[in-house]
């Protein structure tokens, strides 16, 4: 039990850091990909203090609510995660979490808010059947729902599950709002929506939308990481490694490919999900 | 920490030849790269800190600069970029320019050129980076007195044909200054319900504004 929340307390404290830095490094080789310099690594951390410092204008007073609710229960969620706890369970909060966001947008009545969390609906729409998917495929991979036990396997899950990973990396293109799928919003300057999903955000409820974001980020990279650990301890070390390499090529991506357009990517998410992730789970339970 | 670490723009062309636009562009280009200081064009007035203004302001472009200037959350800055913009510059004399942005908001720094370098742009920006930092101090003292440097309702933008009339629209600029005072009478109007007993015949002189009693 105190190893739990010693855990959970290590995540909650350590995440926006880890997560802080995982962005700074984007923007940094992401600068580099374009012959630039770029900004220095702690970037991220400087702005979200700027977003502190700066007035807080709020179109409807509700919004702000739904801000804070979506930086708790994706809090909730890390620590549901990271405290060893029930991977549907965590699946179905961080849903909840979204949710939240959407209701955030949609609160404001402003157009582009509006259109922001139309396209952030959709996005739901195209990356949540996979995460349901991921968590049938760790029953299936090593008997269990709970993280915990999951971490204490025999095997890697990616032996008995690779195409489930194939088809978490491409969804995780759209979690993390990268090039070809960030339609509701973009770390990017401009798109059409102006800034789509937090375009009514400003001050520190876009400072809490930064953090909680950056929270999200670590939890999926904890979620990539499941697919190699196991009870070596060494699986560990090959998990970060991974992870740095899957992060590394999301950022590639984000700069190669342009954005497309929603039914693109409707179409090649559920057609990627279906062939990766469908057939490994037939053969699995063939298998089985 | 300092906030002026991050400041994210936002660029506004008020009739400008695009020229200026241009070298804003060109500015935000991997040659000169101004991500360096975390500076970032940011489309959206809500996520902006720095207003760049381009050209001379025309009675179309008015109504739109307030607008964002009004929506910028404090504390902001605002550049002029370019002589136009500055003072009108060639099209000063047009019966359309009102000539430069600050007949319509608060300049902060004015970058003069034709088309402004983008070397002198990244150097205005870097002062009114110094800027930044002072209204930041301003605004925390102002939000503990109980109430913000800007009273958004009394520069409420008129966007209805029928109320446009030059002659009331663009006479005055309003500074901070003059919103502060504004927001303070409107306080000390409300702090104190009742009305004052003897000294009201006294001062006609002083101040016609403050006529009436709550």
């Amino acid at each position: 039990m105190a190893m739990v929340v010693l855990k959970v307390a290590l995540y909650i404290l350590l995440a926006p850091v880890l997560g802080g830095l995982m962005e700074g490094l984007d923007r940094v080789v992401s600068a580099r990909m374009q012959g630039r310099q770029g900004p220095p690594l702690l970037q991220p951390f400087y702005d979200v203090y700027k977003l502190l410092a700066k007035q807080t204008t709020v179109v409807n007073s509700i919004q702000i609510l739904f801000v804070i609710a979506y930086l708790i229960f994706t809090i909730f969620t890390g620590s549901l995660f990271f405290g060893g706890g029930d991977m549907l369970l965590v699946f179905f909060a961080l849903s909840m979490s979204e949710v939240m966001m959407v209701l955030a947008a949609y609160s404001t009545n402003g157009p582009y808010s509006a259109l922001g969390a139309n396209r952030e609906l959709l996005q739901m729409m195209c990356y949540e059947p996979m995460i349901l998917l991921v968590a049938i495929g760790f029953y299936e991979a090593n008997g269990s729902f709970m993280v915990s036990e999951l971490a204490a396997a025999q095997n890697p899950a990616v032996f008995k599950i690779p195409g489930m990973l194939i088809g978490f990396i491409f969804i995780l293109t759209i979690k993390f709002r990268k090039s070809p799928f960030d339609m509701s919003t973009s770390h990017h300057a401009h798109q059409e929506m102006v800034k789509g999903l937090t375009s009514d955000i400003s001050g520190s409820n876009l400072a809490f939308y930064e953090i909680a974001e950056w929270y999200d980020q670590v939890l999926m990279m904890g979620i990539v990481a499941m697919f190699f650990i196991s009870k070596n301890p060494v699986s560990i070390v090959v998990a970060i490694v991974m992870c740095v390499i899957f992060y590394l090529m999301e950022t590639l991506i984000d700069n190669v490919f342009p954005r497309v357009k929603y039914i693109t990517m409707l179409i090649s998410s559920w057609v990627v999900i279906l062939v990766t992730a469908g057939t490994n789970l037939l053969i699995l339970s063939v298998l089985n | 920490m300092k906030i002026s670490k991050s400041p994210w723009v936002l660029h506004y062309d008020g009739s400008s030849c695009n020229g200026c636009d241009i070298e804003v562009l060109a500015t935000m280009t991997p040659l000169y790269d101004v991500e360096r200081f975390g500076i970032i064009n940011t489309g959206n007035p809500k996520h902006a800190d720095i207003l760049l203004l381009t050209g001379g302001i025309n009675a179309q472009t008015a109504p739109v600069v307030r607008q964002l200037y009004n929506q910028m959350p404090d504390p902001k800055v605002v550049i002029a970029c370019g002589i136009c913009s500055c003072d009108g510059g060639i099209f000063k004399e047009c019966y359309n320019i009102l000539g430069g942005s600050d007949k319509v908001v608060p300049v902060d720094v004015y970058v003069p050129g034709c088309a402004v370098r983008p070397e002198a742009l990244i150097d205005g920006v870097v002062k009114a980076l110094a800027i930044l930092e002072e209204k930041r101090v301003k605004v925390k003292e102002s939000m503990k007195q109980g109430y913000c440097t800007v009273d958004y309702s009394k520069i409420a933008v008129r966007m209805k044909a029928e109320d446009y009339d030059p002659a009331t629209q663009y006479d005055e600029v309003l500074t901070e200054e003059a919103l502060r005072e504004q927001a303070e009478a409107k306080i000390a109007q409300t702090a104190k319900p009742a009305p004052k007993p003897a000294p009201k015949p006294v001062a006609p002189a002083a101040a016609p504004k403050e006529g009436g009693n709550a």
